[in-house]
C-alpha cells in the first residue's frame, strides 16, 4: 500500500518539529546486527537486520577466463533480487528498476573504493583469474535497503574464504584459510529530503514521504567515491553539500559501528 | 469494530492450546472442520497457522499470522486507489481490490466529478457489503462511516485485531481514555489514531500501546499492563 495523505502529513509536521514517529533523532540509525558465516555453501555470507529490514548476503568464489582487456585482474558481479516475501510491493519475475538500481550501486560501491584488490585476483594471467560474485537477498524491507545492502555486501565479503583451487578446478566445500585480499571497505548512507529537513536510514513511509534522497558512498579517511540522487525535486548546490556533510559525518560513526561488528 | 463482542477473547484465557501448521491432521471423520481447516479423505488437516480449537463435534483453527480474509459486515479502513465512472476502487489489504459503488455512497454526489468526494490516496472507513469471488464490494451508508482526516494510520497484524479490541470493546476504550484520542480499528489491520487536541505525542503513545498488544498477544493480565504503561507515558 502506498503512503496515504493523512500519514505523509504527520511524517512532515513531525519531522519538521525535529522528531520522527518512532522517537528515534533525524539522523539517528536503528539498531544494527550482523551475523557471518550463516550459509554453509557460499564462500561468505552475512545477514543484517537494522531494525525491521533484514538483508542476507552472499559470496560466492568461481575461476573463470579473464576479461580481454584485464588479463590479469579479476572480476566481480553483484545481484540483487527482490523477493515477494520481503514487502507487498515486490513482485516475481525478472529484476526491476529497483532491484536493477539496488544492485548498480552496490556493485559501484563495491568497485571504485577498490576495496577488493583485483590483481591479486589473478591465477594465472591470460587464462584464469577469481570471479567475486555477490548476491544480495532482502529477507524483510521496512526502509533503507540501500545503506543495508551495502553493510551485508561488505560483511560477507570480509567473512570469505577461498575454496581450494586443484587442477584448473575450483573444489567446493573445501575452504583454505586464505581470506579475500581487501581494502578498507565502502560505507553507503542515503540522505533523504522530506519538506526542509534531511533525515537517514528510513522507514518505509518516510521513504514515500521524502521527496528525494542522495547516496552517497565512501571510504575513509573522508573521501566521497560515488554519489548518486533519485529524480525527484531540485536540489540546490548548498542542498547537496550539507547532505554530503551528513553522509560524511554519520558513515563515519556507521563505519566504525559496522568494523566492530564484523 | 469496537462495538463489537468479540468471542475469541473468552476462550484464550480458558483452554491451553495446541499450535498447529498448515497440513497438520487435526481430527478424524467424527468431526466437522470449522474455520481455518478443510477435509481431506477421512481426515480434518489445518490450512492455516494458528492455535487449535476443538470442541464437541467442531475443530478450528484460530490463525496467529497470515493476510486479512474479508467477510461481509466487517468494519475496515480503506486507501482510494482508482476512481471509475460509477464508483471507487479501494485498497483494504485483501487478495482483491475492493469496490465502492457510487449508489453505496451517502449524500449528493456530483456524478460528473467522483473526485469531490474521494481521490486518490484519501482514506475511508467502509464496510464489507458482499464478498464475491473475485471481488469485495463496500459500502458507506452506515453510521460512523467516512473519510479520515488528520491523524495517523498504522498496519498491524490483523490476527492481532480481536486483543486490540479486547473484550466489548474494552482494551480500546482503555487506550482511548488515557490518551485523549479517537481511534479506530479496522478488520483488515489498519488501525487510525488521532488526538482530540492535536498531540502528536499522545497519539505516538497511543501507537506504542497497540504494538505492545501487538507484540505479546497472549500474555496473561495484557489490559492491565497496558493501563500501567499509559498511566507511566502519561504527559
Amino acid at each position: 500500500m502506498e503512503i496515504s495523505k493523512i500519514m505523509k502529513k504527520k511524517i512532515e509536521e513531525v519531522i519538521e518539529k525535529g522528531k520522527r514517529l518512532d522517537e528515534r533523532g533525524l539522523l539517528e540509525y536503528r539498531k544494527i546486527e550482523i551475523k557471518t558465516n550463516v550459509s554453509a555453501k557460499a564462500e561468505g555470507s552475512a545477514w543484517v537486520k537494522v531494525g525491521d529490514t533484514e538483508v542476507i548476503a552472499g559470496v560466492k568464489l568461481d575461476a573463470v577466463e579473464p576479461y580481454r582487456d584485464s588479463p590479469d585482474s579479476g572480476n566481480l558481479s553483484v545481484g540483487a533480487e527482490l523477493n515477494p516475501m520481503a514487502s507487498d510491493r515486490f513482485e516475481l519475475g525478472a529484476p526491476d528498476i529497483q532491484a536493477i538500481e539496488l544492485a548498480r550501486l552496490v556493485d559501484r560501491g563495491v568497485r571504485n573504493s577498490e576495496c577488493i584488490d583485483f590483481k591479486k585476483l589473478c591465477i594465472k594471467e591470460g587464462e584464469k583469474v577469481w570471479s567475486v560474485m555477490i548476491d544480495v537477498y532482502p529477507i524483510n524491507d521496512a526502509g533503507s535497503l540501500i545503506d543495508i545492502c551495502n553493510i551485508a555486501a561488505v560483511a560477507a565479503l570480509k567473512s570469505a574464504f577461498f575454496p581450494e583451487y586443484k587442477d584448473d578446478k575450483v573444489q567446493y566445500g573445501e575452504l583454505t584459510d586464505k581470506k579475500l585480499p581487501l581494502n578498507d571497505l565502502p560505507i553507503t548512507v542515503t540522505v533523504y529530503k522530506i519538506d526542509d529537513k534531511f533525515i537517514i536510514d528510513p522507514s518505509t513511509d518516510e521513504e514515500d514521504a521524502s521527496c528525494t534522497r542522495v547516496t552517497f558512498t565512501m571510504t575513509f579517511p573522508e573521501e566521497v567515491i560515488n554519489s548518486m540522487q533519485k529524480t525527484g525535486e531540485k536540489l540546490s548546490e548548498e542542498e547537496i553539500l550539507s547532505m554530503r556533510d551528513i553522509a560524511l559525518k554519520e558513515g563515519k560513526k556507521l563505519h566504525k559501528q559496522i568494523m566492530d561488528l564484523i | 469494530m469496537t462495538e463489537e463482542e468479540n468471542p475469541i477473547e473468552e476462550e484464550i484465557k480458558e483452554i491451553p492450546r495446541e499450535i498447529v501448521v498448515p497440513g497438520e491432521v487435526l481430527a478424524g471423520k467424527d468431526f466437522l472442520p470449522g474455520e481455518g481447516t478443510r477435509r481431506e479423505n477421512e481426515e480434518i488437516v489445518a490450512s492455516r497457522f494458528g492455535l487449535l480449537e476443538k470442541t464437541d463435534k467442531l475443530v478450528k483453527v484460530i490463525p496467529l499470522s497470515g493476510a486479512y480474509i474479508p467477510r461481509a459486515g466487517n468494519t475496515v479502513i480503506g486507501q482510494i486507489v482508482d476512481v471509475n465512472f460509477n464508483g471507487w476502487m479501494i485498497d483494504v489489504l485483501a487478495a482483491h481490490q475492493a469496490f465502492l459503488p457510487v449508489m453505496e455512497c451517502f449524500g449528493y454526489i456530483n456524478k460528473k466529478d467522483l473526485t469531490e468526494v474521494f481521490t486518490f490516496k484519501d482514506i475511508i472507513v467502509t464496510k464489507i457489503r458482499a464478498v464475491k469471488p473475485r471481488s469485495v464490494e463496500l459500502t458507506m451508508k452506515e453510521k460512523g462511516l467516512r473519510k479520515l482526516e488528520g491523524g495517523m494510520l498504522i498496519k498491524i497484524n490483523p490476527t492481532r485485531v480481536p486483543r486490540i479490541i479486547g473484550k466489548a470493546g474494552s482494551m480500546v476504550k482503555t487506550i482511548k481514555d488515557e490518551t485523549r484520542c479517537n481511534i479506530i480499528v479496522g478488520q483488515n489491520g489498519l488501525v487510525w489514531i488521532k488526538s482530540d487536541e492535536n498531540d502528536v505525542e499522545r497519539e505516538i503513545v497511543a501507537k506504542k500501546a497497540i504494538e505492545l498488544i501487538v507484540e505479546r498477544p497472549f500474555h496473561i493480565g495484557l489490559t492491565e499492563k497496558i493501563k500501567e504503561f499509559l498511566t507511566k507515558n502519561k504527559k
